[in-house]
This record gives structure tokens, C-alpha cells and sequence, in this order.
């Protein structure tokens, strides 16, 4: 369970990071950036994570990339997350009034500040339900790496019900643990919705 | 906000961001070539690696394993609807102990990771003596339990973001409960939930691909992992092909949804405008159009 945590916290700060970046790509001037975003959205999102995953960890060795099979799995995570996250910001950013860009422009802002004081941390607010749904759905998908044997909760589930062959206890307490993983990070977004939510 | 607004400037900004346009390309450019010399320099480009790729059987081999992903994600969408639709209409019927069960079902079967329901149905199904279910089924059956929850959260908000007074007059011009949601809410409500449904769908074809930790069910991941079993030096080549695969079914289905979205909401707002000048009943009607097209 600890590893299934680490997992998802350090794969959603990665996400965070993976998807800022991106979503900044897509809206910019610079029309290289826009498409190297969008292919890198679209190629991502389009493809299993599983094979992402199993691309990582058996096939980037062969050119010499090698990684334990926990990083890649943070690594994959993290960078399939970023692609939906990145995906959430651009819509919050669009959702900010137009007229909030026009004043920020007035006063002289260029495009990295009046992105960075004015309108992310607006569509950031907008877009803390989306990404609170997909820190759950992290949580959820890190389930994966238990197929590269990391011993994460599903993995360990497995490994008991081999020992044990008492699928249906083992593998609801498992349910259980992901459970208390994901009801209180979903009642902590809520609670983050209302703390940052713009008062009218 | 059109997002022009960001950067709509005048002739020394333009300047700044033609040059930034050049450095980035050029850096994307070295990117794209560094990666390459880097297969490149292990062997990756060598003929023989890709070979495989020219044999006719390797591509029936290949396809073969997209129709049985095809194939199984497609019986467990249609099911996964059809039990949705079900949980849905529990979690907004009029019985209380009707609404808890489903409500449970619902909230447990979202929390849990679809790999772990795959493990499982494959491991508990022997004991209750249906050991002999192929491969197949134990995929459709997790996938069902799964999105089955998740869509029936979709279908209710559907049905919930409709408007009240849509029901409040079906039920004026006589129309039972059951003939309301049939011929009035239901209706209504798939088109609005129309984008998050084929989103749904899509994760769900991609997660078919879970399958392959069965070891048993020879849906595409698991036919490109087996290329590299089969001739250890493609075995990269064998992940891409399969990546590639996917990509192109995807994107082709989501651009297709994003199409029939556009056109269905085009219809929905044109005939609701219609009815809009009109008596409720005419509303209604334009409902209970909608509720056979064809």
C-alpha cells in the first residue's frame, strides 16, 4: 500500500509538472511548441497505458535507457496523467473571461506573465474537480506496475492469492485498500474545491 | 477566451515570436534527431529488426490480435450500457432500497482498479466451478463490472442535468413513469452525455489491453509483446507496431464521435427550437421524435 502511495503521489506531481508545461505549449504563439504539444496529447492519451509501460520498461533498455521498474512506472504515470492534465488546464484557460487577458495585456504583461500571474491561477481554480478526478483515476491505474511485478497493493493482492488461494477475501481487502486511498483524497478535493473556489 | 487573445500583438512581438517559432522547431528538430541516432547507434534501423514487418503473416498475426481486442471491447460496451442504464435508473428510482444497492455498487465498483477486478475474476471464477469460461469472457466480465459503474455515474448525470420541467410535462400529457423516461428524459439525456459516453468508451477499448496479464488472451498488446518472444531482436519494433496500431484506432474513433456529436447537437438544437414556439405538448412530441430515430 506505502508503494501504491508513493506511486501516486510522485506520479501526480510529475503529471502537474508534465501537464503545466504542455498545456502552456498548446496555448502559446509558437506554432512548433503548439504541435509538438498536441502530437505528444494526442499520441499519448491514444495508447494503453499498459503498453506505455511495457514499451518502458522491456524495450527503452535496448537503447540504453535503463530504469527500475518503480521509476518507470512513476515515469509512465506521470507522463500518461500529464496528458489529460494538460488537457483540463487548456480548457480551464479558455474558461477564463477574455476580458481578464485584455487588462493583464493593458498594463503590459507579456505572454509567459500574464499566463503565469493572471490566468493560470484563475483556470487553476476552475480545474481542481477535473484533477482531483484524475488523481483518483492515478490512483486506480497505478495498478499497472503490479504487471512488471512492483509489489504495489494489486501486486501484493496477487501474490497472497497465489500463497493463499482465498481469492474473494484477499482480493476485496485489497478493494478495500484502494478504497481508503481514494475516499479521502476525493473528500480532500472537495474540501480543496470550496477552500479555492472565487467568491461573488 | 479565444485563445488569439494570448498573444495578439503587433509587428516587434511578431518578430519575437517567428524567432522563438525557429529556435523551438530547431530544438524540437535535435530532439527528434537525438532520439534517432540513439536507436540509431544500437541497431534499431537494421533491416532484419523490422523484416518481420514485411511478412504478410505477421500483419494477419497483428490484426488478429486488434480484432480480438475489437471484439471483446465492443461486447463489454454494449453490456457495460445495458448495465449502466440499469444502475442508473436504480440510483434515481423511487425505491429507497433499490437506490442504496445500486448506490454501493456504483461507488465501490468506480474505486477499485480495473486490473485488480481482472485478477480477480480470473482467479475466483474456478472456485465456483467456471473454470472452463474462455479468456474472453473473464475479460468482458471485469470490463462490464467496471464501466458498467462508471457509465451509470454518466447516464445519471445525464438524466439529472435535464431540465424538470421536460418530466413535469410528460407526466402533464398523461405519460406514466416509465414512458416518461423512455420517451422523453432517456433521449435527451444520451445527447447530452454523448461526449463523455464515447470518452468512456474509448478508455475502455484501451483498457481491454489489460487484458494480456491473463497470459492467455491474445487481444494486440499481448500479439506485440509475443513478436518479441517470437524474434528477440524485434522486440521494440513489436511494442511500436502495437502502439501505432492503437493510436490509429483511437484517433480515428474519437474523431468520428466528435463528428456525429457535432451533427446530433445540430439536429437537437434546431428541432428544440422548433418546439420552443409551440405548446408544451408539441415539446413533447419533439421528445418522443427523438426517441425513434430511425
Amino acid at each position: 500500500m506505502w508503494v501504491t502511495i508513493q506511486l501516486a503521489v510522485l506520479g501526480f506531481a510529475l503529471a502537474l509538472a508534465v501537464g503545466t508545461v504542455v498545456a502552456v505549449m498548446r496555448v502559446s504563439p509558437v506554432a512548433p511548441a503548439r504541435g509538438a504539444g498536441a502530437f505528444f496529447v494526442e499520441t499519448v492519451r491514444n495508447t494503453p497505458l499498459a503498453l506505455l509501460l511495457l514499451l518502458f520498461v522491456f524495450a527503452l533498455p535496448k537503447v540504453g535507457i535503463r530504469n527500475s521498474q518503480f521509476v518507470s512506472g512513476i515515469l509512465v504515470l506521470g507522463g500518461y496523467t500529464g496528458a489529460f492534465v494538460s488537457e483540463a488546464l487548456r480548457s480551464g484557460i479558455n474558461s477564463v473571461a477574455r476580458g481578464q487577458v485584455d487588462a493583464a495585456r493593458a498594463i503590459g504583461l507579456g505572454f509567459i506573465q500574464t499566463l503565469r500571474h493572471v490566468v493560470l491561477p484563475q483556470a487553476a481554480r476552475t480545474v481542481v474537480p477535473p484533477l482531483g478526478s484524475l488523481l483518483l483515476a492515478l490512483t486506480k491505474n497505478s495498478a499497472v506496475v503490479a504487471t512488471v511485478s512492483v509489489m504495489d497493493l494489486a501486486g501484493v493482492a496477487d501474490r497472497v492469492n497465489t500463497d493463499t488461494a482465498q481469492p474473494i477475501p484477499v482480493f476485496l481487502g485489497a478493494a478495500m485498500g484502494y478504497l481508503l486511498l481514494t475516499l479521502p483524497s476525493g473528500l480532500a478535493v472537495g474540501v480543496l474545491e470550496r477552500w479555492v473556489a472565487i467568491r461573488r | 477566451m479565444s485563445e488569439g487573445a494570448l498573444y495578439d500583438v503587433g509587428p516587434r512581438a511578431r518578430r519575437r515570436i517567428q524567432v522563438a517559432s525557429v529556435v523551438a522547431a530547431v530544438l524540437l528538430v535535435l530532439l527528434g534527431w537525438v532520439a534517432v541516432a540513439r536507436l540509431a547507434a544500437k541497431g534499431q534501423f537494421e533491416g532484419d529488426r523490422w523484416a518481420l514487418f514485411t511478412r504478410s503473416e505477421v500483419w494477419t498475426y497483428l490484426l488478429g490480435g486488434l480484432g480480438n481486442t475489437l471484439r471483446a471491447a465492443l461486447t463489454a460496451m454494449v453490456l457495460a450500457c445495458v448495465l449502466g442504464a440499469l444502475l442508473a435508473l436504480g440510483r434515481i428510482s423511487l425505491t429507497r432500497p433499490v437506490r442504496w444497492a445500486t448506490g454501493t455498487y456504483v461507488e465501490v465498483f468506480r474505486a477499485v482498479p480495473l486490473l485488480l477486478l481482472i485478477f480477480f475474476v480470473d482467479r475466483a471464477l474456478p472456485r465456483y466451478g467456471l473454470g472452463w469460461l474462455p479468456a474472453f469472457w473473464i475479460v468482458v466480465i471485469a470490463l462490464v463490472a467496471y464501466n458498467g459503474a462508471v457509465l451509470g455515474e454518466i447516464f445519471r448525470a445525464g438524466i439529472l442535468s435535464l431540465d424538470r420541467g421536460q418530466r413535469e410535462a410528460a407526466y402533464a400529457v398523461g405519460l406514466s413513469y416509465w414512458q416518461a423516461m423512455l420517451l422523453v428524459v432517456i433521449p435527451q439525456a444520451v445527447l447530452r452525455m454523448l461526449p463523455a459516453l464515447v470518452s468512456q468508451l474509448i478508455t475502455l477499448l484501451k483498457d481491454t489491453s489489460l487484458a494480456f496479464v491473463l497470459g492467455r488472451f491474445d487481444e494486440l498488446l499481448r500479439r506485440g509483446e509475443q513478436i518479441g518472444q517470437i524474434e528477440p531482436r524485434s522486440l521494440l519494433q513489436g511494442y511500436f507496431v502495437a502502439a501505432l496500431m492503437f493510436v490509429v484506432v483511437n484517433l480515428t474513433l474519437s474523431r468520428l464521435a466528435r463528428r456525429l456529436e457535432l451533427r446530433q447537437r445540430r439536429r437537437y438544437r434546431s428541432a428544440s427550437i422548433a418546439g420552443g414556439e409551440d405548446l408544451t405538448v408539441l415539446e413533447v412530441e419533439g421528445g418522443a421524435r427523438l426517441a425513434v430515430p430511425r
